[in-house]
């Protein structure tokens, strides 16, 4: 994707007050392109789960955004504590998020499934106690 | 049609923030969990909830619902409503309960009934 336009966006991890930044950010930004709704509505959803994942899970992160013609890539990286098992991890309603991030709306388990639904495709890159990457791609075209 | 002007005006609920008073609302959602909200909200919505913390805001911002309604006399955090008026998101609140809210606007929309309309049950719900 040489020619691609190219966003980034630090996620903070240390506290909420940003939070969904990159993502709002990056709505503006697919509308004054002229992205269709139904596309920019899918990236919102999927790259705010992935954004607040960063944050709950993996203080902080990385969040890229790459646009062609044909193609949109999202990256979402993070050097946390990586995932365990990808596969419990995708499943509705399994999460690991402590009391006190339940008690502001998280920890539903929907986030990683949200972003699967919401998405053309996902890729899941992580080891225990590297990081994590996950790429989120839509085809425009 | 229907717009959160109206709904305000109609059912008696306070604005807390209105920027977008001609806003027209075409379906609810009622939720506490963001991640069900994200994936299940749609546009042009009114989201009644209890939640009140900031990431509130950014949720109806992404979901681009129509306005926030707070049940249950709930008052959302300062941070809510600042990044609520920066974002021209509405904001509405009533001491009624969830069920009586979504009750009344589903009323004031004059919405088919359940057989025949869009939200069918998820498929998810046991
Ligand atoms: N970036 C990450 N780094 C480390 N662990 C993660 C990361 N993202 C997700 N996880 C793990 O996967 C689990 C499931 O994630 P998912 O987003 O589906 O649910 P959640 O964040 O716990 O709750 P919700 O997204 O509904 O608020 C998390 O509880 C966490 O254990
Ligand atoms: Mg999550």
């Amino acid at each position: 994707m040489s020619e691609a336009l190219h966003y980034h966006f630090d996620v903070d991890g240390a506290s909420f007050a940003n939070a969904g930044k990159a993502s709002v950010e990056t709505k503006k930004l697919l509308r004054q392109l002229g992205v269709p709704p139904e596309i920019i509505r899918r990236i919102s959803v999927a790259m705010y789960e992935g954004e607040i994942n960063m944050v709950i899970h993996a203080h902080g992160g990385d969040a890229d955004v790459y646009i062609t013609p044909e193609t949109i890539l999202i990256t979402l990286k993070d050097v946390g504590p990586g995932i365990r098992n990808v596969e419990e991890a995708m499943k509705e309603g399994f999460s690991t998020a402590p009391e006190n991030i339940r008690a502001l709306g998280f920890g539903a388990g929907m986030g990683l499934p949200n972003m699967k639904r919401y998405s053309d495709d996902m890729h899941i890159d992580t080891r225990v106690g590297v990081g994590t990457t996950i790429e989120l791609w839509y085809h425009l075209t | 049609m229907l717009t959160v002007k109206e709904l305000v005006e109609g059912l008696g609920f306070e604005a807390i923030e209105l920027p977008d008073p001609d806003r027209e609302i075409t379906g609810g959602y009622a939720g506490d969990l963001l991640s069900w909200v994200m994936g299940r909200a749609q546009e042009g919505d009114a989201w009644v909830t209890i939640m009140t913390n900031m990431n509130v805001a950014a949720v109806a911002q992404l979901t681009d619902v129509a306005c926030v309604v707070f049940a249950e006399g709930v008052v959302p955090d300062k941070e809510a409503v600042l990044k609520a008026r920066l974002h021209g998101i509405n904001l509405l609140a009533s001491r009624k309960g969830v069920f009586e809210i979504c009750g009344e606007i589903r009323d004031a929309m004059r919405l088919p009934g359940p057989e025949d309309n869009e939200y069918a049950e998820p498929e998810e719900r046991a």
